[in-house]
């Protein structure tokens, strides 16, 4: 298991310093980078100077070197439109994020699971039908859609909660619903698949052959290799939580990293938006690596020879 | 007299409403003493399998006794709750089952599963569990108990895991044991094994064992009482001795009379000219190795050499890991050898470039084991049959009216050409397979295993079947097996394969009557039923129905 969690963890390092890479090239990709900041008619003097302050007329790989230097000690440059540390400006920004992620996927796990477990143990059931009709709402409904319903009914009619910003835990409890719901699908219908398969497979007939009681059959036995590729799904979608929750933290106006990504894209702020690309793709990385290691404990296949 | 443990009386299980017969299992009655093997035997969709399921309480749930009883330990068990039942299981009737690989879970250890049977029904404390368990892992003779104890199914092989399984059954000294085809799945020698596993629980243990089967062999090597079962009934019952030799049932006769004989006619020698000669091949795998894993290299096939004439039927007999697979690979390189000579027709295939050899494929057609999974589910049987020769540059129109003939040839309406492979049965599926191969007129035919997966009765029209289009359009045929009784049968010389080495070569006479290798003897020493000289039906008093 050691060996196998190393060699996955130098995997994961390759993979990041190859992303961080490719993160740095997009400022060049992107145009000339002191253009960028001079603006569109300044004059060749003007862009010398930027050129010279920033550092861009040096190769490029120098340039990265040193970014990369300076990103391994949390300094990530400063932002070219807040004209602050990005380091600070994400900081504060992702925890919004990370909270807001966290909720969402526990509450998708929460519900996709039971739900799943329950739909493939009774097919065709009243409980398979109510798991089916979710999913497949839950796929059709957009989230802004799901979280202007949900504000017209819960902030404006009820009054119960409040509509936008992230001060008190109130305040998630919307914006988790949304983003949660949109996971659960799913997670849910692969739940429902693996475990369909599984319970039909030769050694859960075993398991009831030697007279175990179902809820050990179902949890010990099923669950356990149903929930396998589960786990893969789960990490790509916190993942993709993390990053792209832009529409959800912008319609409760809830001041996220996804929403500064938004942000520095409309406002061309390079180090901004490299930084973010870096921290996300390393969240990918992370989370990719902790299902592979979840997966290992599993699945004794994958870790022992 | 004592009494049975297992009494089924006037057993009926209705099939739903759309099946083809309204009862799985219909009026059955049969009873297991204790220390007595009884054996049910009968070909798929019989019933025997139902029967076992019954009497576990592990029946589909689309699947309903209707009527009769099954007293097991002073209960009825139709009418026991499901909780009560499952108490039953594992504890006093236990069960194992066909395919060990995938009997085990792949997630907890060996040890952990069978420990498990002691969590369920005792109040055994952690380290008495663990010994019994080690103990159990001795009775049924695995190597190293408690390195087998931490093992993951994954890491042991086919035979290992059907011990596991058998232990795992024995672990409360069930009264009664049922098996659903234990040994099918396994290699000759493995089964040997395991059959004298079964025969050793007789005599050590009190348990009365349930054996459903198709094999005769395996029945004349273990039976105390036989059962025969068609279509959800029972045909025949009796000692093994009275059903073995003196079959009464039309439908016993058919099933006896079907089973491969050990001797037949001896064939007039062949003379004819060299088809296929295959000199010096060489395959090896190479598996990369890891960070900490040294490489392996696996030699499958060690300069094999045979030559085979046209007319002439080669069997190439070998178990699992004897490398008759990846020569089969190679010759129709599906896999490219790395060293050697493949010779078709004085043409050497062997090291040919793809594009070089596209033209030459069609002289080697192959024929697969499993008839459901080689055709395409999607596609008439006539677009599969055309394939070939359109692909080969004919005419549609033309390939169709040879794949008529050819449906003839294999005994098929010509007319079911438009329907699709869920349509047949698994025999008619190994005969469209064959006509299939024959579509673009190959010269050498390759079966590789192509029987093994059919009941007794169909196996021995294809084998027939075979025999007859070899000689009747001249076909050079290689017949690769791992069941001695069938290459008896059908072939005139012989391979034994072991590890990548041909061990043994010669007519089928030879081989059988006087083989040379000591695995070529351990083979013929491990087939079942040997003591059993299968009776000539057709000599018996007339049938009673």
């Amino acid at each position: 298991m050691a060996v196998f969690i190393l060699k996955r963890l130098g995997l994961a390092l390759l993979v990041a310093l190859t992303v961080s890479f490719i993160s740095f090239s997009l400022l060049f990709m992107a145009g000339d980078p002191a253009v960028a900041i001079a603006g569109e008619n300044a004059s060749s003097e003007d862009i010398a100077v930027v050129n010279e302050r920033y550092g861009f007329d040096r190769p490029m790989i120098v340039q990265y070197g040193d970014w990369l230097g300076s990103a391994v000690t949390g300094d990530l440059g400063n932002s070219w439109y807040f004209d602050m540390p990005v380091t600070e400006l994400i900081a504060d920004r992702l925890t919004v994020t990370m909270k807001l992620g966290l909720f969402a996927i526990t509450l998708a796990l929460a519900v996709a699971i039971p739900l799943g477990v329950a739909a493939a143990a009774n097919p065709n059931s009243m409980i398979d039908r109510f798991a089916l009709f979710l999913s497949v709402v839950g796929q059709a409904i957009p989230s802004f859609w799901f979280g202007l319903i949900l504000i017209v009914i819960f902030s404006i009619k009820m009054r119960l909660l409040p509509a936008s910003g992230n001060e008190t835990w109130q305040h998630f409890v919307l914006p988790t619903v949304v983003l949660g719901y949109y996971a659960t699908p799913a997670i849910m219908r692969l739940t429902r698949a693996g475990m369909m398969e599984v319970l039909s497979s030769d050694y859960i007939r075993t398991a009831r052959a030697k007279g175990l009681r179902t809820r050990k059959v179902m949890f010990k036995h099923a669950l356990r290799n149903a929930i396998i590729p589960v786990v893969s799904l789960a990490a790509v979608q916190m993942g993709f939580m993390l990053g792209g929750s832009i529409v959800v933290e912008t319609v409760f106006a809830l001041h996220g990293a996804g929403y500064l990504a938004w942000e520095s894209i409309a406002r061309n702020d390079l180090p901004t938006m490299q930084a973010l690309i870096l921290i996300f793709s390393t969240f990918y990385i992370l989370f990719t690596f902790l299902a592979d290691v979840l997966n290992a404990w599993l699945d004794p296949r994958l870790r022992v020879g | 007299m004592t009494d049975p443990i297992l009494s089924i009386n006037n057993l009926t299980v209705d099939l739903p409403k759309a099946a083809d017969r309204a009862h799985a299992v219909e009026n059955l009655s049969l009873q297991v003493m204790p220390k007595e093997i009884v054996c049910i035997v009968g070909e798929s969709g019989s019933g025997k399998s139902i029967t076992a399921f019954t009497t576990m309480g592990l029946l589909p749930q689309a699947l309903k006794p209707s009527q009769g009883e099954i007293r097991f330990d002073g209960h009825d068990l139709l009418k026991l709750s499901k909780r009560a039942h499952s108490n039953l299981r594992g504890r006093r009737m236990a069960m194992i089952f066909q395919e060990p690989m995938s009997a085990l879970n792949p997630c907890y250890t060996v040890g952990d599963q069978i420990e498990e049977m002691f969590q369920q029904h005792t109040d055994l404390g952690a380290s008495e569990r663990k010994a019994r368990t080690i103990k159990l892992l001795e009775e049924v003779h695995l190597p190293d108990p408690p390195r087998v104890y931490g093992s993951y199914p994954h890491q042991l092989s086919g035979g290992q895991r059907q011990r596991i399984v058998i232990a795992m059954a024995l672990a409360l000294d069930p009264a009664l044991l049922i098996a659903d085809e234990p040994t099918t799945a396994l290699d000759l020698s493995t089964q040997q094994q395991i059959l004298h596993l079964f025969k050793e629980l007789r005599e050590k243990h009190d348990a009365g064992i349930m054996f459903v089967t198709h094999d005769f062999d395996v029945v004349a090597e273990i039976a105390d009482r036989v059962v025969v079962m068609q279509h959800g009934k029972i045909v025949e019952q009796g000692t093994a001795e009275e059903v073995l030799n003196r079959p009464q049932h039309p439908y016993t006769r058919l099933l006896i009379d079907a089973v491969p004989r050990r001797t037949r006619d001896v064939p007039e020698p062949i003379t004819s000219r060299e088809v296929l000669k295959v000199s010096n091949l060489n395959k090896t795998y190479h598996m990369a190795g890891g960070m900490f894993r040294p490489a392996r290299t696996i030699h499958a096939c060690k300069d094999v050499n045979f030559t085979v004439h046209q007319g002439e039927t080669l069997g190439i007999v070998g178990e699992s890991g004897s490398g008759k697979s990846t020569l089969v690979k190679c010759l129709i390189r599906l896999e490219d050898p790395e060293s050697g000579v493949v010779s078709v027709e004085g043409k050497d295939i062997a090291l040919m470039s793809r594009h070089a050899l596209h033209p030459y494929r069609k002289h080697i057609q192959i024929v697969f084991q499993d008839p459901y999974g080689s055709l395409n589910p999607r596609r008439t049987i006539g677009d599969q049959l055309v394939e070939g020769p359109v692909n080969f540059g004919e005419n549609r129109a033309k390939a169709m009216e040879r794949a008529r003939e050819l449906m003839k040839i294999v005994r098929l309406d010509p007319e079911v050409l438009n329907r699709y492979p869920n349509q047949f049965s698994g025999g008619q599926r190994q005969r469209i397979c064959i006509a299939r191969a024959l579509m673009v007129e190959p010269k050498i035919l390759i079966a590789d295993e192509a029987v093994s997966a059919l009941d007794v009765s169909v196996q021995k029209e294809v084998l027939k079947l075979l025999n007859e289009i070899r000689d009747r359009m001249g076909l050079t045929v290689l017949f690769i097996t791992h069941d001695l009784r069938v290459a008896a049968q059908v072939c005139d010389t012989l391979i034994v394969m072991q590890q990548g080495d041909v061990v043994e070569r010669g007519t089928v006479e030879e081989v059988f009557g006087a083989p040379s290798h000591p695995y070529t003897k351990m083979l013929l020493d491990a087939q079942p039923g040997k003591h059993w000289n299968v009776p000539d039906v057709s000599t018996l008093p007339p049938a009673v129905a």
